[in-house]
């Protein structure tokens, strides 16, 4: 049974299916929220699921330039990565004693790699769109993962340790990071540093629908189609899991906590969606200069304080 | 039915592709994106792929240059694919019917599902002949 467990942990329970459904119902609420900013209905709480299984019974097309292996192999891998990193973040939030040395760096490390393989996917796609947006996507990502490691470092230099189990130890003892000066820098930092990651709208850049025709998942169709928009709704549910871990005390199951962990869940969903229906989408060079300029610095004051006691 | 048709009835992405109209029946299909109508609420989405789509819409006459992408297209699309003519355009060539440039309606060309005839047609129209699309899968 111990070996079992591990596998049980990845593929069930908080792993693969858990964080799928809370996944795709996540997106469920960045669709209905964006409605009712529209003013509009908005597709009812199925409609996320609908589409995946309908995908999957689509065709698979694969273009006749594209390198087959590359192309195919790439979004598992990324499902396989926002899969592992919501398996760390849950079992650690669920049970802290699980934790070990330097799991927020590993966890902040596996959640740069569905990005990387969404690039090497579309550069296998062999559609000029494609590689545009991996282009793109490429340098998306040099420009928000700096901020996004030393906001987060500003938590851990305020607790001194690397491991989530003494930052949330450090949380439930002098109270949660997010309600110091240097704290709320940090997160502010943080979630738009999250917006770019999981390419929404100011950064939609390398997806950017009415420019590049979808970009970097232009030629995906039927089930690739299928795990790459599982790949994102995964994304979209562990990064503001992590957020709350290193920022806001953490996710717990035990009592009232539930409660007040899925108020904290739910509000930062919805102050992501907000950001994303009220900004337009920026050019690839403003948003490497916005990351390489205000929030770096943002960034480096939020670490200053934090060495000050701030 | 199976499982895959009936998510397909519940969340068919529309390709839209305009063969050479006036832009006339363009705008009234972006109506039934507007809060007033909200397709969105049947999981209707307009996506910027034709390897995401499920429905092939098409406005206008066939031109002579938009012929051989309009085939190219359809050939892309990953099947399933239902098509759908919107405008009298569409349906019939209409008032370009004797143009030195056209080639013929959509159907000449492809297997059509429906057509949604009107110059332009209204927003309940175009619902209309999508619900009719989709009632025909089963």
């Amino acid at each position: 049974m111990d070996i079992l467990r591990p596998i049980l942990y990845y593929a069930i329970f908080p792993g693969f299916i858990f964080s799928a459904v809370v996944g795709l119902l996540t997106t469920w609420v960045d669709r209905k929220v964006t409605a009712r900013v529209q003013w509009r209905v908005g597709p009812p709480w199925y409609q996320p699921f609908a589409d995946t299984v309908k995908l999957i019974g689509k065709e698979v097309v694969i273009p006749a330039n594209a390198r087959r292996t590359g192309f195919l192999m790439m979004p598992v891998i990324g499902l396989a990565a926002a899969t592992l990193a919501s398996t760390i973040l849950w079992i650690v939030n669920l049970d802290p004693s699980k934790s070990f040395v330097g799991d927020s760096l590993v966890v902040i490390y596996i959640m740069t790699i569905p990005a990387v393989s969404m690039i090497i996917g579309a550069s296998a796609s062999g559609n000029p769109l494609g590689i545009l947006g991996a282009s793109r996507e490429m340098k998306l990502l040099f420009s928000y993962e700096l901020p996004l490691i030393i906001s987060v470092l500003t938590a851990i230099v305020k607790v001194g340790s690397f491991s989530f189990k003494n930052i949330l130890a450090y949380q439930s003892e002098h109270g949660v990071i997010i309600w110091s000066i240097s704290g709320i820098i940090a997160f502010i930092v943080a979630i738009l540093c999250a917006q770019a990651k999981l390419t929404f709208v100011p950064f939609d850049i390398p997806e950017a629908e009415t420019e590049l025709a979808g970009g970097s998942h232009i030629e995906y169709s039927g089930v690739a189609l299928a795990v790459v928009r599982l790949n994102m709704a995964i994304m979209f549910f562990v990064l503001p899991i992590f957020l709350i871990t290193i920022f806001w005390g953490g996710i717990s199951f035990d009592g009232w906590r539930i409660l007040t962990s899925i108020v904290k869940y739910v509000v930062i969903v919805v102050i992501m969606v907000l950001i994303k229906n009220t900004n337009p989408r920026v050019r690839i060079d403003q948003a490497v200069r916005f990351f390489w300029g205000p929030m770096f610095i943002l960034a480096l004051a939020a670490i200053i304080l934090a060495k000050l006691g701030l | 039915m199976s499982i895959t048709l009936k998510a397909l009835k519940k969340s068919p992405w529309v390709f839209h592709v305009n063969t050479g109209a006036c832009n006339n029946c363009d705008i009234e299909i972006l109506d039934c994106l507007t809060p007033r109508f909200d397709i969105e609420r049947f999981g209707i989405v307009l996506v910027g792929s034709i390897r995401h789509a499920d429905v092939l819409l098409i406005s206008g006459p066939v031109t002579k240059n938009t012929l051989p992408r309009l085939i190219r297209l359809y050939e892309q699309a990953p099947k399933p694919i239902k098509v759908i003519v919107v405008g009298a355009c569409g349906c019939s060539c209409g008032i370009f019917r004797d143009g030195y440039n056209i080639v013929g309606p959509v159907d000449k060309y492809l297997p059509v599902d429906a057509y949604v005839p009107g110059c332009p047609p209204k927003p309940e129209a175009i619902i209309a002949g999508v619900v009719k699309v989709l009632n025909t899968l089963g």
